[in-house]
């Protein structure tokens, strides 16, 4: 099971990549392989204000579906329309082709990009997974 | 399902060969079960395409044995068990006396005097319980550990078989069984299964289910033969419309609302036969049915079904999956009889259009 050291984590399984103002997001190999073969992958719509901790989609695979969380605050720039076609993606590359959505950072006080809290490092969301069994 | 610690789980004497294989592993009715190897849908279609071979060691076996079995059966179960041919299988049920379905059962008859009850893991301390109750002056035994279970299914798997067991395979029917070696174990190997395809399941004895299963797999290499787990056998059952115990079938449901009417043979006295006679006698209430989801969310067990233009509450989703052969989300659903279309099934809070079919979904093409 990977888990990209240089990749930020949720509770939820999700990892984040931020790059300036822009988040990607997308469920840990770990996530994708508790679900099983990953059928359908609901994806907020571009322009939609998303909230950290809120559902912002779902994810079904064979057995079970899941709520999709968005982990930062902003606006949806962009989503993986190829999981449309072949959702099997998630399975095959979680952290590569498998990215479902990209968030423009709301701006904090400063109107700068708010850095998002709460993420958890590669070593935390390891041990997450440890303690999941 | 609740977790359990896998120190409290029964084992199956292929878990070290399911762990070599990178199985997920899952609890399933106190049972330490291989839920998928791999991709599960991958596993699936070899079922359709080529053949699958499962461990099934949870599943219950209780033996019926001595002169007074047959006649012991025919007033524990629905079916007429005395009316079985030696070397025969017959689907049946207990039911309790109020007709609800106590387990869904097959039922081999091994010899004149010896039967073979199947029951489901979670079903079977009680089916051997009401077993011994009912089936006066037969001896019942529960023999779950005497047996593992190893089922090969999909149209590659009597061509893989064949090459492996004394048992003439051509000569064997659906729902049929004898005594046969296999890799040179002896065992039980019955054209029966839970998948929808041709194929066998051979129970034989536990310290054996290593040796066999390697022979199968060595000898299925060439015919596309793959480990499959039980992730691949709920979707498989469901494309051909097979109650899973527990969803469609349980003590609040008769076998008419299931659909499965031509299993109660009410010209004999057994163990809920009034109740059902009655429930005969009406027609149902609700009845078991076949949605297609419109939309690529997946209808799941519990989720409402709404019916009419004012889509009003109508029957509940009892199983649900995307169907790897049809590319599309089924389901079986109850639904009260009078439920007209169009129907909509409430997935999380948002109604889906869905369409009602007949069962099953999944019918093989027969050849040979």
């Amino acid at each position: 099971m990977s888990i990209p050291a240089e990749l930020q984590y949720t509770e939820e399984h999700e990892w984040v990549a931020i790059e300036g103002d822009t988040a990607s997001v997308g469920i840990t190999d770990y996530a994708a392989q508790q679900l099983g073969d990953v059928v359908y992958v609901s994806l907020p719509a571009v322009g939609a204000t998303v909230v950290a901790g809120e559902p912002c989609g779902e994810v079904e695979s064979t057995k079970s579906v899941s709520d999709l969380y968005s982990p930062v605050d902003g606006e949806v720039t962009e989503v993986n329309e190829e999981l449309d076609d072949d959702p099997g993606l998630v399975n095959a590359e979680p952290y590569g082709s498998g990215w479902m959505f990209r968030v423009r950072l709301a701006a904090g006080d400063g109107g700068e990009a708010a850095p998002p809290a709460g993420l958890l490092s590669p070593a935390e969301y390891e041990e997450l997974t440890k303690s999941a069994g | 399902m609740t977790a359990q610690p896998a120190g409290e789980l029964k084992q199956t004497p292929l878990r070290a060969v399911h762990e070599r294989l990178g199985a997920t592993m899952t609890a399933f009715a106190g049972w330490l079960m291989p839920l998928r190897y791999g991709s599960e849908t991958a596993e699936h279609n070899a079922v359709r395409r080529s053949a699958g071979l499962f461990d099934l060691s949870h599943m219950g076996e209780i033996s019926v044995t001595g002169p007074a079995a047959a006649a012991g059966l025919d007033y524990a179960l629905t079916g007429l068990l005395s009316a079985v041919p030696e070397g025969r299988a017959r689907y049946t049920m207990l039911c309790a006396p109020d007709g609800g379905v106590l387990d869904d059962l097959v039922v081999y008859r091994q010899a004149a005097d010896r039967f073979l009850v199947v029951a489901n893991a979670a079903n079977t301390a009680l089916v051997h319980a009401e077993l011994e109750a009912r089936c006066q002056g037969a001896l019942v035994a529960n023999e779950t550990a005497e047996h593992a279970l190893i089922a090969i299914q999909g149209p590659n798997a009597a061509g893989i078989l064949s090459g492996l067991t004394s048992a003439d395979l051509a000569g064997l029917r659906y729902y049929a069984g004898c005594y046969a070696g296999v890799a040179d174990r002896p065992a039980w190997v019955a054209r029966t299964g839970y998948t929808g395809e041709d194929g066998f399941e051979i129970f034989c004895r536990p310290e054996d289910a290593g040796r066999v299963w390697e022979a199968l797999t060595q000898e299925g290499g060439k015919s596309d033969l793959v480990p499959a787990g039980l992730a691949a056998r709920d979707t498989l059952r469901l494309e051909a419309g097979m109650p899973l115990y527990g969803s469609e079938l349980g003590p609040d449901v008769t076998p008419y609302e299931a659909g499965l009417g031509r299993v109660v043979k009410l010209e004999k006295p057994f163990v809920g036969r009034d109740a059902l006679a009655a429930r005969a006698a009406e027609p149902p209430r609700r009845m078991l049915t076949g949605l297609i989801a419109g939309s690529r969310r997946v209808p799941r067990h519990g989720h409402p079904v709404l019916s009419g233009p004012g889509a009003a509450p109508a029957g509940t989703v009892t199983s649900g999956a995307p169907s790897p052969t049809l590319g599309m989300p089924i389901a079986m659903a109850y639904l009260d009889a009078a439920a007209e279309p169009p129907f909509a099934i409430d997935i999380r809070g948002r109604a889906e259009p869905a369409d009602r079919v007949d069962l099953p979904f999944y019918r093989r093409s027969k050849q040979g």
